[in-house]
C-alpha cells in the first residue's frame, strides 16, 4: 500500500533529526583524519569534536545546538501521487520538527526581529526542486545549515578577464578573512559561471557532494585540490587557533557561463556538515538515512 | 586537568595564560546579543540588573532549552560567534565584574584592554560541540530575561568540569587570536600569488 500523507510527513520529521544528531560517515572520516595529523591545541579541541560527535548519535541530541536554517534539496517524480502538497508537507514537518526533536526556531523577520518560533517564513525553509520524469518517486535531502559558516560566503559577477584565477583569489581572502569564525576545519563549496544566483546555488549544492568525490571534469578535480591544498597552507587550523588542517575538502560545481560574464560564488559549512535523506520509491517503500552524498 | 571554580578570584585570572586549558566548575550565566543590549541599558539607567554576575563566567550561547515536567533542562547548548559581543563587552565586563567570557572565535581590542584593566580571560569551548557540552551542565539553577526568546535570555546554569576552555584573551593584554591572526595575513598575498603559478584555468 502507497504510505499516506502523515507517514511521509513522519518520516521527513525522521530525516530531519537523523541530520541534527547524526554527523553523515565521510566527514567523519576526514575528522578522524584531521586529528592524526594535528598536534596541540587543534588536537585537544578535534577530540571534544569526535567526542561530541558520538555523544550525540548516541543520545540522539542535536550535535550543534545551532540547528540551522533548514534547506531541502527535493527530487520529486512528476507522478509521485502528493506532488500537489509537496510544499504543504515540507512545512509541515519543518514545522512539527522544530516542536518535537526540538529543534532551535531560527526564522527571524527581516522588518521586525520577531522569530517567526516554528523555523518557517518567508521563503523558508530553503526549497530546492527537481523534477523526475514518469517517477513516482520522492528523494528530499535535508541540510541544516549553521549561521556561523556564513560569514564568509559570498557572490559576485566577475569579466571573463578576470578568470577563474581572481575567483580563487576571492576565495581565499574570503577564508583568510573570516574563516575563524565559521567553526574550521570548513568544507568549501565554490560554484563558477551562469547567473549570481546559479553560482551560489552551485556552490551551496556543493557541499551535498561526498567529501574526497572529485568533479568529474579533470581541470576542475585539479583545481579543487589545488584549492584545497592553498587553503591548508593559511594555516587557520580547527577553530582558529593554528594548525594544518583549515579545509577538511574543497568542491567546486560549474555552469556554463554568459560571454559577458564569470559568476562565482563561495558558500562555507563549519565542521558539522550535516545532510541526511528521505526517500519514497517507485513502489512506495520509505527510506530514511544520514547522508554522504550517495542515494539510497 | 586544570579546574577554576566560581566566583572566580583575580589570582586565578592572573594564573591563566593564552593557550592554556581549563575547565569550570560552579555557575556559568549565557548572554549572547540582546541580553548585551539591554544590560547596559539597564546599567546606563542605573537599573540593577537580575542578578549579581561579580566573579562569575558568563558564555555567549543560546541554547534549545525545553519544559518538562514543570522544570527547564538544556537540550543543547554552545558557544555562538562572539565578535558580535565585541561592541559590548568592554563596558560589560567593567560594570558587571565578570572574570570570564566563553565562546567562540574572534574578540576584538575593546575586550582585550577590559581584560587587562578589570582581570578577565575570555576563552573559547570548541564550537559546535553541543551534545558534549550539555552533558556537563548539571541543573538549569534558573532563567531571567525569557522575554527576550530561549536563544537570547540569560539561563543561570550549574556546570560540572566544563571544557576544554582554551584562553585566548588573558589578563596580560595578549589577543591569542591577533598573533594568529597576523600571522595568516602575512602568509595570504604569498598564497594569492602562487594561484596565478598554480592555476591555469
Amino acid at each position: 500500500m502507497y504510505p499516506s500523507i502523515e507517514s511521509i510527513e513522519k518520516a521527513l520529521i525522521k530525516a530531519i533529526e537523523t541530520a541534527v544528531v547524526e554527523l553523515p560517515s565521510d566527514v567523519r572520516e576526514y575528522l578522524e583524519k584531521a586529528y592524526h595529523k594535528e598536534e596541540g591545541l587543534a588536537k585537544a579541541i578535534l577530540k571534544t569534536i569526535l567526542d561530541n560527535v558520538k555523544v550525540a548519535s548516541e543520545e540522539r541530541t542535536p550535535l550543534c545546538q545551532d540547528t540551522g536554517l533548514l534547506s531541502y534539496y527535493v527530487r520529486v517524480g512528476t507522478k509521485f501521487p502528493y506532488i500537489d502538497h509537496i510544499y504543504e508537507i515540507l512545512r509541515n514537518a519543518t514545522i512539527r520538527a522544530t516542536k518535537e526533536i526540538p529543534l532551535r526556531p531560527n526564522a527571524v523577520n527581516v522588518v521586525n526581529n520577531v522569530n517567526s518560533g516554528d523555523n518557517t517564513g518567508y521563503y523558508v525553509p530553503i526549497i530546492d526542486i527537481e523534477l523526475i520524469p514518469n517517477s513516482r518517486s520522492l528523494e528530499v535531502i535535508v541540510m541544516p545549515k549553521g549561521g556561523g559558516s556564513e560569514s564568509p560566503s559570498i557572490s559576485k559577477v566577475l569579466t571573463p578577464a578576470q578568470g577563474i584565477k581572481e575567483a580563487m583569489r576571492i576565495v581565499i581572502k574570503q577564508i583568510a578573512m573570516y574563516a575563524i569564525n565559521s567553526c574550521p576545519p570548513i568544507v568549501v563549496g565554490i560554484g563558477i559561471g551562469g547567473t549570481f544566483d546559479c553560482a551560489s546555488q552551485l556552490a551551496r549544492k556543493a557541499l551535498l557532494r561526498r567529501l574526497g568525490r572529485r568533479s568529474s571534469i579533470k581541470e576542475i578535480a585539479e583545481l579543487e585540490v589545488t584549492m584545497l591544498n592553498l587553503i591548508n597552507e593559511l594555516g587557520i587550523g580547527v577553530q582558529g587557533v593554528g594548525g594544518r588542517v583549515t579545509a577538511l575538502d574543497v568542491h567546486i560545481e560549474i555552469a556554463h557561463r554568459h560571454p559577458a560574464t564569470l559568476a562565482m560564488a563561495l558558500c562555507v559549512s563549519c565542521w558539522a556538515l550535516r545532510r541526511a535523506i528521505m526517500k519514497v520509491n517507485e513502489d512506495g517503500e520509505i527510506k530514511i538515512s544520514s547522508y554522504s552524498g550517495d542515494t539510497i | 586537568m586544570r579546574i577554576i571554580c566560581t566566583p572566580i578570584k583575580d589570582d586565578d585570572v592572573l594564573s591563566l595564560h593564552v593557550g592554556d586549558i581549563v575547565y569550570l566548575k560552579g555557575k556559568i550565566v549565557t548572554a549572547r546579543d540582546a541580553a548585551h543590549r539591554r544590560a547596559l541599558e539597564y546599567i546606563k539607567s542605573g537599573k540593577k540588573l537580575p542578578l549579581d554576575l561579580r566573579g562569575m563566567a558568563i558564555m555567549h550561547a543560546g541554547p534549545v532549552a525545553m519544559r518538562r515536567n514543570g522544570r527547564w533542562e538544556i537540550v543543547a547548548i554552545g558557544p555562538t560567534s562572539s565578535y558580535r559581543m565585541e561592541p559590548y563587552e568592554g563596558e560589560f565586563i567593567k560594570a558587571t565584574g565578570i572574570k570570564m567570557i566563553i565562546g567562540k572565535g574572534m574578540m576584538g581590542n575593546k575586550t582585550t584592554k577590559a581584560c587587562s584593566k578589570y582581570k578577565a580571560i575570555y576563552a573559547i569551548y570548541p564550537g559546535g560541540a553541543a551534545a558534549i557540552a550539555k552533558k556537563n551542565i548539571v541543573r538549569v539553577i534558573d532563567v531571567k530575561w525569557l522575554d527576550l526568546g530561549i536563544p537570547e535570555a540569560m539561563w543561570i546554569l550549574e556546570v560540572n568540569n566544563f571544557g576544554p576552555l582554551i584562553v585566548m584573551i588573558d589578563a596580560y593584554g595578549r589577543n591569542y587570536y591577533n598573533e594568529i591572526m597576523k600571522h595568516i595575513m602575512k602568509h595570504t598575498n604569498r598564497i594569492i600569488n602562487k594561484v596565478d603559478k598554480e592555476i591555469n584555468l
